[in-house]
């Protein structure tokens, strides 16, 4: 605590030195999360620390003895030692043991964390560049999760919004993954593109989403809250822009929030079997947020010289088959999002819908699914 | 030159050639030796301005200053050009100033090779500088290079892997270079167990390049077959793993890291005996735990892995296998100790930029042990902890080494004493600066900041700024380096003794020969058998 106290001492007084008065919630160490796994961790990386520090308590011990009591001025005369067996002997023994001393709560750790069976309930993870998609196969619930509309509008270069303003600046999704508590939930983890890692500090552990494999992990959550995470592995332009939010519910919360996603699911449906122009814009708008803004940008003004405009873009306005095409295949750095199984045609002949009648442009019609099913 | 008359005395009577072709065509070890240091110096500064405007960037949150994929382009670069442009070739200049002074040999064993392991350098460093100016920029997926990522880039994927075998190949011949330049030109009476510790972490140094650096060229090559030929090496969609380019990266760049740390080992193993004016503790256990650690540094690998997905029984392996490590890197550190103990020390710049190496090395090594721990490495990996851990070895660790190997020697180059006032100031300035700069990255990642991203939560604010200003203060104070340097080798300060340092002739050959050593033939009117003898 003493300690604890003193760090902080030091921190502040820095701080005061730089002149700064925004300190309000930094961090210095591991979060104690919600889960037992989380708590394990915590403690090992606690009980590291000590041994390290035991470790290092004598090693500088020594070195600044040394430092000030052997200098020449009070030592002129060296001593000519320059090996003792027993000594060399003890201090390569004593390592193996506080090692041993390790590598035996770690074993047990690392077993227990990497365990993944009787798990009540299966969440398949999988990372884009740059959104993470959760997928409930039990009850066949899917959706896309990614950075919110404030934190991405502030996240521009030169935006001129300060991030202090945005609450969770960054942290914070469209879409956050809902689970239950007190329910071990695996989470099935892979990639569709490049390697993501998916990371809740609270929760302790990271795992790598791969494409083409799948890693399991898994979370037994025992307290309601909100828990924040990014994805931990470079994965290409905006890696630092596709956070993780995870809601933890009481499982009567969790029952309803199914429930009511199913329903709100279904009302959509039925809407869009009519699929008129407003349907498909306000659906492909939340497409466009989803997979392509982080590209072509809000505005669909592009980032010259890499992503290009569509707004006034006389590809995107002409030929719709070419469009569709362009989607479905890919060009350059963009995907080919037809051969994505997370999206739908009706998905596309949205999202193709509101390119071609916002940001300016107004060709006027309206692209449906079956359009989509033509060019494959 | 017909006959066999001996005209081998007058023609080494001329000294360098003039001009610039004195440093194409040279075959001298020691101006290739002062090529490596000065193009090490200059890629340090490059790769370093990287590094401020990385800094510079996450000194708050939000986008001031680049681009994210700019971002990415720096922090791939920054790594590149400092591993291979700056800390390496810096090593292998002092390789070739100090190894044939110190077996008594006359120059290098293969001379001519020498000059092109050097020359192949700059062209590499081009090559790769050169992809910052391409269509779409520098590749931006980390120097570790993972795929699918890094196939995403264009133009310059080619020429960075291009860029990968040139350093490769100057690598292998240096090492080829210093391996038989130590079995076969050491002085008679010199044996290999007396041979100075500098020589011998080299030479297992050699050893390690000579084995890992074809494993890094076969994996990019395999990146270029599966972007230009089709080959689906790392895609699962044609059968194959982007994991396996990991394990084959991590083959090469485990032991990489030692290749960094070894000669560092040396370079403080020569510093400290001679200004703690005691012979090395346990030169034999130095020599034994530096082998080990060489062999260990092959089977620890996937410890970068621990998230990959791989079987606990693999992790539990790895676990093991990293934590041995601490068993010899201890020997060292209780070696180096206890020649301090008892000894009569004085703390010039190299003797202080030593001790700066053993207190951030030391560090670095503590919390090198806590991620060797697989379950807290979870945690642990991919976030700051793991830059601020690798900066405190390879920055606080080799590059420190670096400074004390450089103040140590340059009287002996240059015959001319650098100024010692400027040169501590110069070790301060670094060492808080350094610390500044890294130490506050522990909290980050402690609280959850991942690395390699360009904006941040803004609760980290606070210690990014931290570390932001203490990069400023660290990289300026390199500056200054510079300027020291330039002073000595201009002459401009006290001349140095043969010995330049109280009593250093019985810490090695090199400084029986006066300074600045003769150009030519370095043991020229010395008693080498005598010399070798007094040790």
């Amino acid at each position: 605590m003493i300690l604890h106290n003193l760090k902080r001492l030091f921190v502040l007084s820095f701080l005061v030195a730089l002149g700064e008065t925004a300190w309000a919630d930094y961090a210095l160490n591991i979060p104690v999360g919600p889960t037992e796994t989380s708590r394990v961790i915590y403690g090992f990386h606690m009980y590291a620390i000590w041994v390290c520090v035991g470790i290092a308590v004598v090693v500088f011990g020594v070195m600044f003895y040394s430092i000030i009591n052997h200098r020449k001025s009070k030592n002129p005369v060296p001593a000519t030692f320059h090996e003792n067996t027993t000594l060399e002997i003890v201090w390569t023994v004593i390592p193996v043991l506080i090692l041993i001393g390790l590598a035996v709560p770690a074993t047990k750790a690392l077993i227990r964390i990497e365990d993944t069976s009787d798990a009540e309930m299966t969440i398949k993870i999988t990372g884009y560049q740059w959104k993470w998609h959760y997928e409930y196969p039990e009850e066949g619930i899917q959706f896309f999760s990614s950075l919110d509309e404030a934190s991405n509008r502030a996240r521009q270069l030169g935006s001129d919004i300060d991030p202090k303003t945005v609450p969770n600046y960054l942290l914070e999704v469209d879409h956050p993954l809902v689970v239950p508590v007190n329910t071990k939930i695996r989470f099935l983890i892979t990639a569709a593109d490049v390697i993501h890692a998916w990371w809740v500090p609270a929760f302790g552990w990271k795992k790598d989403a791969i494409p083409g494999f799948m890693n399991a992990a898994w979370v037994e959550i025992e307290k309601p809250g909100v828990y924040r995470g990014q994805c931990a592995e470079l994965c290409g332009r905006d890696h630092g822009y596709m956070p993780i939010v995870v809601k933890a519910v009481t499982k009567e919360e969790y029952r309803d929030w199914v429930a009511q996603w199913k329903q709100e699911h279904a009302v959509r449906q039925a809407e869009e079997a009519q699929w008129s122009m407003e349907t498909a814009m306000k659906r492909g708008k939340e497409i466009y947020n989803t997979h392509c803004v982080s590209c072509h940008q809000v505005d669909g003004s592009g980032v010259p010289g890499t992503f290009p405009a569509l707004a006034g873009s006389t590809v995107v306005t002409g030929d719709v088959d070419g469009v569709i095409e362009v989607v479905l295949e890919g060009k350059g750095a963009m995907p080919a999002f037809g051969k994505d199984e997370n999206i739908g045609d009706a998905d596309l002949a949205a999202v193709i819908t509101y390119v071609r009648n916002a940001f300016g442009n107004q060709v006027g019609d309206v692209v449906k699914p079956d359009n989509i099913a033509d060019v494959r | 030159m017909a006959t066999v008359a001996d005209t081998h005395g007058a023609e080494h009577e001329h000294g360098p050639a003039k001009g610039i072709l004195r440093w194409i065509t040279t075959t001298n070890h020691k101006d290739i030796g002062t090529l490596y240091l000065t193009f090490a110096m200059i890629m340090f500064l490059v790769g370093g301005a990287m590094a401020l405007i990385i800094r510079a960037e996450l000194y708050q949150p939000g986008l001031q200053l680049v681009d994210p994929h700019f971002f990415n382009q720096m922090t791939t670069l920054h790594a590149l050009i400092m591993v291979f442009g700056a800390v390496m070739p810096a090593f292998a200049g002092f390789a070739n100033w100090m190894i044939p002074p110190m077996i008594g040999a006359p120059d290098m064993a293969l001379p001519r090779m020498n000059n092109w392991s050097f020359w192949i350098l700059p062209f590499a460093a081009v090559l790769l500088s050169a992809t910052l100016f391409m269509d779409g920029g520098a590749i931006a997926s980390g120097w570790t290079l993972y795929p699918p990522l890094v196939l995403q880039f264009g133009d310059a994927l080619p020429f960075t892997i291009f860029s990968v075998h040139l350093l490769g190949i100057s690598s292998i011949l240096a090492s080829i270079n210093i391996i038989v330049t130590i079995f076969n030109l050491r002085a008679p009476g010199l044996t290999m167990m007396k041979m100075p510790m500098f020589c011998w972490t080299w030479l297992i140094t050699a050893f390690l390049l000579i084995l890992v650096m074809p494993v890094l060229a076969g994996a990019v090559t395999m990146l270029l077959f599966d972007k230009f030929f089709d080959t689906s090496f790392f895609d699962a969609a044609g059968g194959g793993d982007p994991v396996l380019f990991q394990h084959l990266f991590w083959f090469f760049g485990h032991p990489e890291v030692y290749i960094i740390i070894l000669p560092a080992f040396g370079i403080v193993s020569q510093i400290i005996p001679t200004f703690s004016r005691k012979p090395l503790f346990g030169k034999n256990s130095m020599i034994f735990a530096t082998a080990v650690i060489g062999f260990l540094s092959f089977i620890v690998w996937a410890h970068h892995q621990f998230t990959v997905g791989m079987p606990v029984p693999a992790e539990l392996y790895f676990m093991y296998a990293t934590m041995l490590i601490a068993v010899p890197t201890g020997v060292k550190v209780f070696n180096w100790l206890a020649t301090m103990w008892k000894g009569s020390l004085t703390f010039e710049t190299p003797m202080l930029h030593a001790l700066g190496f053993l207190v951030l090395f030391v560090f670095g090594g503590f919390t090198g042990i806590m991620m060797s721990q697989a379950p807290a490495d979870l945690y642990y990996h991919d976030n700051y902890f793991i830059v601020a851990h690798f900066h405190y070895t390879l920055v606080g660790g080799g590059v420190f080494a670096i400074f004390a190997g450089l103040f140590y020697w340059l009287p002996k180059w240059t015959g001319t004493m650098y100024d010692e006032k400027l040169g501590k100031l110069h070790f301060w300035l670094s060492f808080l600066g350094f610390n500044l700069l890294f130490m506050p990255q522990h909290f980050l990642g402690l609280a959850g900041m991942p690395r390699r991203i360009p904006d941040y939560a803004v609760q980290f604010t606070e210690f990014n700024q931290m570390s932001s200003v203490g990069a400023f203060i660290f990289g300026f104070t390199q500056l200054l380096l510079v300027y020291i340097v330039y002073k000595c080798v201009k002459g401009e300060g006290e001349k140095a003794s043969g010995e330049v340092w109280e009593g250093a002739k019985s810490h090695g050959l090199e400084w029986n020969l006066p300074s600045p050593m003769p150009y030519h033939h370095s043991f020229e009117g010395v008693d080498i058998q005598k010399a070798v003898a007094d040790e």
